[in-house]
């Protein structure tokens, strides 16, 4: 019997189980896109057929970072950056439960830059959540990795001297197997794909354009919004990995023109989970390792035993 | 040479199998009854520089490297780079010989390869050795090796040459090549190994050094293990099932243990993109309900500073390992010393929250990463276990029973599911961080995702006790004394335990005392022995429990001294600035003695560095530091 009785429970699941009980006064401002990510997300995971019981959000620190705070379910609000390693970890502890990750696009494209290209390179099975508001919200509005060329903040007084990075081709490169971005202002296409990569088996990369009415004054609401997967106007292969590429440039590029191209890029059903991989090289066991703790009959292997021949 | 022990040092270049060669050298010692200790020194480099190992033998326990040592076997160095030209380095090649010259002692044996050596090299080598009354042996090892096997098989032959100087049976050596070598080598060796025992007593007078390897034995069975491989399986042993790391000398080696050997019990072992990556994962195991930890030396554990803040503020278990080498910055990376205490103490934002433990011995190694486990869990507090390239890397024996222990995978203060139903909630959430102002300990029991009825927030904020981010005044107190009282409970515990972490040694009435923390432990009980022996009243300390501090324990034994040497590996003598904090008195009592050249202490520069401090000291400030050795030394 499982120590876990939550894990794979099947029952149903009601939108409201996934507003806290005693819901703290949200920090966010009025209009903020992350409403958007937190509406999107409970409307997912009913769908997805997960109890709040059974989650882990794992978030990182900025305004997307308080995203548990008004989110029901196991939580670690974490430290700026780190939100990836610690998520990836707890999945490997125990892979019944469902991980999510979430963060700020200074938060996953800058300061944990280096945790995301790995994350995506070893292919864990989690949804990652950017909440890219091109900017740096919670220290008040700095320029961020995202921020077009030229943004003036109070940092950058002159404009920013760098190109913008490119979250969707760094994914691609990096070995994420599920690609997409969506917009707060597009809540049902955010629903579903949200849903798609939780039921994704691999690491699955949103990057979710969420607007900062209080930073980032001059840029767009991201409306209005075009979904490449539906649009006659765009016609590539979400399998094939050199049309996506080119995909996800001309999105990236063109959203400093002013347009809003969203929607799936990249979809590789494939490629093994990292999970299996090491499964696969016995350097995982089968039953997930947290279970262990609670099995009264659990033979404890000891060294004395296991390796001591050795030195004698 | 002195007939009740052997320090044997085989020296060679890094990648010449020094270090496997001596290692079996020692277990065959063993084996044969004596006891055994290890010194290693070694170059940051993979191919070529001098690179040593001693192993000193004796009938009786050994806790220390020696002074100097009584019998050298120089290989010469294979991969040398510039062999014959002037070089910055020198001539690296003959290094292995006239590197090790100054601390052979008188009457001592020189055993090199002349295959590969020219003795003639090296200014006023035979003056010297008339000088010492040394004995010099050098036969062709590396023609021999190549005659009947291969040229890496020197050190073979070296061995074989050094039992018959020595009179060591070829019997445990042969035993222990036939464990330890596959096959198709084993034949060639075990031929080069006679040929060349038979060679030198043919062509040298063996009996001409007073030379006898000790006889001894064991009345119980022993194992051959160092520093890092206890800690590793103590850490196998409380149940630890998860590790993740990034290569940095020298913790490389608990991580590659733990590596090794986790698969086997069903583990997971992950070598992660950087070390704030490793910390951040252990966290995230332990907090999914896996016993896990990470570690590195000084540079990676700079970069764990964060998420170890991180586990302190959640009250995450989690333990970590901390391998000191020589800063700062990169600093000497083979070298061992302790100038990360306070570092390891203090590190990352706020006030610490943490416990430090230092083991002073291999066996101490085992039984302290076992309790900081336990700690660890119980107290959902990080702990660390704080050593040295020198516990890491010596090799001793131990009696095998020391490690016939129960596991103990408790995952500490964690409730199942059933418990979870009566504990209480607030708004649906389980109110994991509980302010109990009867609770003495400070710790509120925690859940662990999955389980039902178990959901809470935890946060690096400030927070409630269901975990909401919180700034209320009151709410922020009861919470930071709550986990500022779990120190307290620590240390009681500790206190209580049937075997403090802390060792006293020598005459419990002595009127001196020897303090250290960990790795020094035994070469200061040496030093405390010829002390004694020589008519002085010594006694020693050697504390593991760094925080919370063994206030109690550390007064009484400064209390019953007039006087105290504090003896560290650093520049700025951390651990007697840690002892005058904690204790706030003391100061006039305690004069240090540092060494930070890269070398651990000789219980001869212990034994010196207290007549100087101590007993002439007298119409000097007792605070006044002695360095050892002098600079340029
Ligand atoms: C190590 C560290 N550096 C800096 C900060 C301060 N800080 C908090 S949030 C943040 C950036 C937030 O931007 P982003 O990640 O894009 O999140 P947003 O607020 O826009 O959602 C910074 C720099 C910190 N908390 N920790
Ligand atoms: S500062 Fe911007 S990102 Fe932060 S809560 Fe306000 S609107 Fe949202
Ligand atoms: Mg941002």
């Amino acid at each position: 019997m499982s120590a876990f009785s939550a894990i794979g429970e099947e029952r149903e699941i009601d939108r409201d189980e996934f507003t806290p009980g005693l819901e703290p006064q949200p920090t966010w401002c009025p209009g903020c896109g992350d409403f958007g990510v937190l509406k999107a997300l409970k409307q997912a995971m009913p769908e997805v057929g997960r109890t709040p019981d059974e989650t882990l959000l794992v978030t990182g620190i900025g305004c997307s970072g308080k995203l548990n705070s008004y989110f029901e379910s196991y939580g670690f609000h974490t430290i700026h950056g780190r939100s990836l390693p610690i998520a990836r970890a707890a999945k490997l502890a125990n892979p019944g439960i469902e991980v999510i990750a979430a963060g700020g696009d200074g938060d996953g494209y800058g300061i944990g830059g280096n945790h995301f290209i790995h994350t995506a390179r070893e292919n864990h099975d989690m949804t990652y959540i950017v909440f890219n508001n091109e900017i740096f919200g919670l220290t008040k509005g700095q320029t961020s990795p995202t921020s077009p060329k030229g943004h003036k903040s109070k940092t950058q007084p002159h404009g920013s001297a760098k190109e913008p990075l490119r979250p969707l081709s760094m994914s691609l490169n990096a070995g994420a197997s599920y690609i997409a971005r969506t917009a707060a202002v597009n809540p049902n296409q955010a629903k579903e794909i949200l849903k798609e990569a939780m039921e994704h088996d691999g690491f699955a990369h949103i990057d979710f354009l969420t607007q900062c009415p209080t930073w980032n004054k001059d840029a767009r609401q991201y409306v209005p919004y075009i979904d490449v997967n539906d649009s006659d106007e765009y016609d590539f292969d979400v399998h094939d990995r050199a049309e996506a590429a080119e995909m996800m440039r001309e999105t990236e590029s063109a959203l400093h023109e002013g347009k809003v191209l969203t929607g799936r890029y990249y979809v590789d059903e494939d490629r093994p989970s990292y999970q299996h991989e090491k499964q696969a090289l016995g350097e995982m066991p089968e039953t997930p390792l947290a279970e262990r703790y609670f099995d009264d009959d659990y033979e404890w292997e000891r060294s004395y035993d296991s390796f001591l021949a050795k030195h004698k | 040479m002195t007939d009740h022990e052997l320090i044997w040092r085989i020296a060679g270049g890094s990648g010449d199998g020094i270090a496997s060669t001596s290692q079996n050298f020692a277990k065959a010692l063993m084996r044969s009854g004596l006891h055994v200790f290890t010194h290693r020194h070694y170059p940051s480099r993979i191919r070529g520089g001098h690179t040593y190992t001693e192993i000193r033998a004796a009938a009786d326990p050994v806790k220390s490297r020696g002074d100097g040592y009584n019998f050298l076997l120089a290989l010469g160095d294979s991969f040398a780079r510039n062999p014959q030209q002037e070089a910055y380095y020198g001539n690296e090649e003959i290094k292995p010989l006239s590197e090790n010259l100054d601390e052979l002692r008188e009457g001592g044996v020189i055993v090199y390869d002349s295959g590969l050596l020219d003795a003639s090299e090296i200014e006023d080598f035979e003056a010297r050795v008339e000088e010492n009354n040394w004995h010099v042996f050098d036969p062709d090892l590396r023609s021999l090796a190549r005659e009947h096997g291969r040229e890496v098989m020197r050190n073979t032959a070296g061995v074989g040459v050094t039992c018959a100087i020595a009179g060591i049976d070829l019997e445990w050596i042969e035993d222990l090549m036939t464990d330890a070598m596959p096959e198709k080598i084993l034949e060639p060796n075990i031929e080069i190994l006679h040929e060349a025992y038979e060679m030198v007593q043919e062509e040298y007078d063996v009996e001409a050094p007073d030379v006898a390897v000790p006889e001894g034995e064991h009345d119980e069975e022993q194992v051959l293990l160092s520093g890092s491989d206890s800690i590793a399986y103590g850490a196998l042993d409380e149940g630890c099932r998860f590790i993740a790391g990034y290569p940095m000398t020298p913790w490389t080696e608990v991580f590659t243990i733990m590596s090794q050997n986790l698969p086997e019990v069903g583990g997971i072992s992950e070598q992660v993109e950087d070390e704030i990556a490793a910390a951040a994962l252990a966290i995230g195991a332990s907090h999914a309900g896996v016993k896990a930890m990470s570690g590195s030396s000084g540079g990676g554990f700079a970069l764990m500073s964060e998420p170890l803040g991180l586990a302190e503020m959640t009250e995450t278990p989690v333990v970590l390992i901390e391998a000191m080498r020589a800063g700062p910055s990169t600093g000497m990376p083979t070298k061992p010393e302790q100038g990360d205490l306070e570092h390891v103490l203090y590190t990352s934002q706020g006030d610490s929250n943490r416990v430090v433990f230092a083991p002073g011995t291999v066996d101490e190694a085992y039984d302290q990463a076992r309790k900081a486990f336990q700690i660890a869990y119980e107290y959902q507090i990080p702990a660390i276990v704080l050593y040295d390239q020198k516990l890491g890397g010596e090799l001793t024996n131990v009696p095998a029973s020391h490690y016939d222990r129960e596991p103990n995978p408790s995952l500490g203060s964690t409730l199942t599911e059933a418990e979870l139903e009566d504990a209480e909630h607030e708004g649906g959430k389980f109110a994991r961080f509980q302010y109990d102002p009867d609770n003495d300990e400070g710790v509120s029991p925690r859940s662990i995702p999955g389980q039902k009825g178990g959901r809470f927030l935890a946060t690096g904020n400030e927070h409630m006790p269901e975990g909401h981010i919180s700034e209320d005044p009151d709410n922020r107190v009861y919470q930071m004394n709550r986990r500022m009282r779990k120190l307290e409970a620590i240390r009681e515990e500790l206190d209580s335990q049937e075997k403090s972490h802390q060792t006293q040694y020598g005459p419990e009435d002595a009127e001196y005392g020897i303090m250290t923390f960990g790795s020094n432990q035994g070469t200061v009980e040496e030093a405390v022995d010829r002390l004694n022996e020589a008519g002085h009243s010594v006694k020693a300390l050697g504390v593991s429990d760094l925080m919370p501090y063994p206030e109690n324990e550390v007064s009484e034994f400064l209390e019953s001294v007039d006087k105290c040497l504090v003896v560290e590996m650093n520049a700025s003598a951390q651990f007697r600035g840690l002892t005058q904090k904690e204790l706030g008195q003391y100061g006039e009592k305690l004069s240090s003695l540092l060494k930070y050249n890269g070398n651990p202490f000789e219980p001869a520069e212990i034994v010196e560095g207290f007549e100087v401090n101590i007993v002439e000291g007298g119409d000097l400030p007792h605070t006044r530091t002695k360095f050892v050795p002098a600079a340029g030394d």
